[in-house]
């Protein structure tokens, strides 16, 4: 099928494509790599009055170093991320767990705020930015404002992103030194959405883990930190025993779906299975 | 209506094109290029892939008016001067296709990811091609074309000296052992 029509606004500034969505009329879609905007208005789940295609805001591309924090423009897709080597040496996770991200056709069109802003339950990249402590820079008709990661994934498919606004840019703290990172993900081999994964951050100081960080992807409508797991590593031992201990918690206050491809209890089995290996691949063990 | 100028496999095109239209449907539609098919309605096969500024895309799954501008390579404009591509010619002598419905795809995305790894394992392969369904193949011998057009394009045998199309022993075969 093909979409119904729409009008379309091609704006090349961050200005000019909120005075489009302002000016778009009632249902107004941001069209970023289009990946999973054109197949739902493809199929016509959507049927957005006005199109604001942000492909030529040249501002919205590109990621920078800012201070303590790398700046990773909403509009720069998948495939300029895994290129960059300001996130592989800075946020090495985003680069795993976006190598993960479906095919390589779909990675060159894909954008990294577009993932972020549609927040699909089994998408890779929000677990990763909740787990990263990411900031969201959202402008709108009344400026710009900021939104912490904890704050940003409200519920299913819905962000802090209002109406009339747009995702300009995400800040990740940079984790240099003794963290090392993990992205574990479970998936049927011919598609790439995963059933389950962990993203995992830890840092280790004299045999010990000074501190973790653990994102789950796809175990609730928004994606979760696993803070009873965070808890029991901090100040553990870094040993094998005590990190298949702590990662025993990971589904704890969890509440995934069942669907095809997993009943909710498989779902929180796998969390458990998939935090071991990530928090112990992250330690360096 | 929207006006757009595309390059597209070599030639220049200005067309006025409804903002839904799908780059696939232009191609095939507007311009005649009907190499480049259509498989799903789901963004999953990639029978419909080409290259957008050298890049692979699933052209079902980018409108018309994003390509304003750009350099678009399909499956029709890959050979040189009557001579078929290195990864065309190795799709045919190592027998990588069946009913050839994934191909075009198929080989569009391989060129792209031969451009990334010009010597890529069978896993890499595998990976690279992870947008494309077949559902003939099995893909054992889509592998091997891919690595016998990685060699001929390095200038050198592929990596493991010997690569051939996959043994095959049904009786139904016979025709396919003659033309490999
Ligand atoms: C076959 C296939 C397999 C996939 N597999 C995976 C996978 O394994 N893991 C995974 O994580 N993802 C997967 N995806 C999704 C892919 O990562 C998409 O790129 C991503 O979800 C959306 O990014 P996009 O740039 O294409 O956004 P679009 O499709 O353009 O937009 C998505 C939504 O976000 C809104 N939006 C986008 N950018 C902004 C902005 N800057 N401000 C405000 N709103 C905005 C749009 O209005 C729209 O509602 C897959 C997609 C396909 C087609
Ligand atoms: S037709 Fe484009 S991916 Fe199937
Ligand atoms: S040869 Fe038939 S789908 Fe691949």
């Amino acid at each position: 099928m093909i979409p119904a029509p729409f009008e379309y606004a091609r704006p090349t500034t961050v200005d000019e494509a909120l005075q489009a969505i302002a000016a778009g009329g009632e249902d107004v879609k941001v069209l970023a790599g289009g990946q999973s905007l054109i197949p739902v208005m493809r199929l016509r789940l959507a049927a957005p009055e006005t199109v604001v295609d942000l492909g030529r805001v040249a501002e919205l591309r590109g990621v920078r170093e800012d201070g303590d924090a790398l700046v990773i423009g909403a509009m720069t897709t998948h495939s300029d991320v895994l290129a960059d080597p300001l996130i592989q040496q800075h946020a090495p996770l985003i680069a795993q767990a976006t190598e993960t991200v479906a095919d390589r056709q779909v990675r060159h069109r894909g954008t990294f705020g577009g993932a972020l802003v549609h927040a699909d339950p089994a998408g890779d990249l929000p677990a990763v930015a909740l787990a990263l402590d990411a900031e969201f820079v959202i402008a709108g008709p009344e400026g710009r404002r900021t939104v912490p990661a904890r704050d940003f994934f409200v519920d299913y498919l819905t962000t802090a992103v209002g109406e009339g606004e747009l995702l300009v840019e995400v800040r990740v703290p940079k984790l240099d030194g003794q963290w090392g990172m993990r992205y574990e993900k479970f998936n049927r081999v011919a598609q790439a959405w995963s059933i389950v994964a962990v993203a995992a951050a830890v840092r280790r100081e004299n045999g010990h883990i000074a501190e973790a960080r653990v994102g789950l992807t796809n175990m609730g409508p928004t994606p979760l930190r696993a803070g009873a797991v965070e808890a029991a590593l901090s100040g553990a031992e870094a040993t094998p025993e005590a990190i298949a201990a702590a990662a025993a918690h990971a589904a704890e206050g969890t509440e995934p779906s069942s669907d095809l491809n997993a009943q909710a209890d498989y779902r929180q089995h796998l969390a458990t299975v998939l935090t071991r290996r990530a928090v112990t691949a992250a330690a360096g063990l | 209506m929207t006006r757009i100028s595309v390059r597209v496999d070599g030639a220049s095109y200005q067309d006025d094109v409804e903002p839904r239209t799908l780059l696939v449907h232009y191609l095939r539609e507007q311009l005649g290029k009907v190499g480049t098919v259509v498989g799903c309605d789901t963004s999953n096969c990639g029978a419909c892939t080409v290259h957008l500024d050298g890049e692979a895309v699933k052209s079902c799954t980018v409108l018309a008016v994003q390509a304003d501008g750009a350099e678009v390579t399909t499956i029709e404009g890959v050979s040189r001067g009557g001579e078929l591509h290195p990864v065309q010619k190795a799709f045919h002598e190592m027998h990588g296709l069946q009913c050839g419905f994934c191909t075009p795809g198929m080989i569009m995305a391989s060129i792209d990811l031969l451009q990334d790894n010009p010597d890529p394992s069978d896993d890499e392969v595998r990976e690279g091609i992870e947008g494309n369904l077949c559902r003939c193949t099995g893909y054992q011998n889509i592998v091997r074309a891919v690595q016998l057009a990685a060699g001929e394009m390095r200038g050198a045998p592929a990596s493991d000296g010997h690569v051939a199309p996959a043994v095959v022993d049904t009786a139904a075969a016979p025709h396919v052992v003659g033309q490999a």
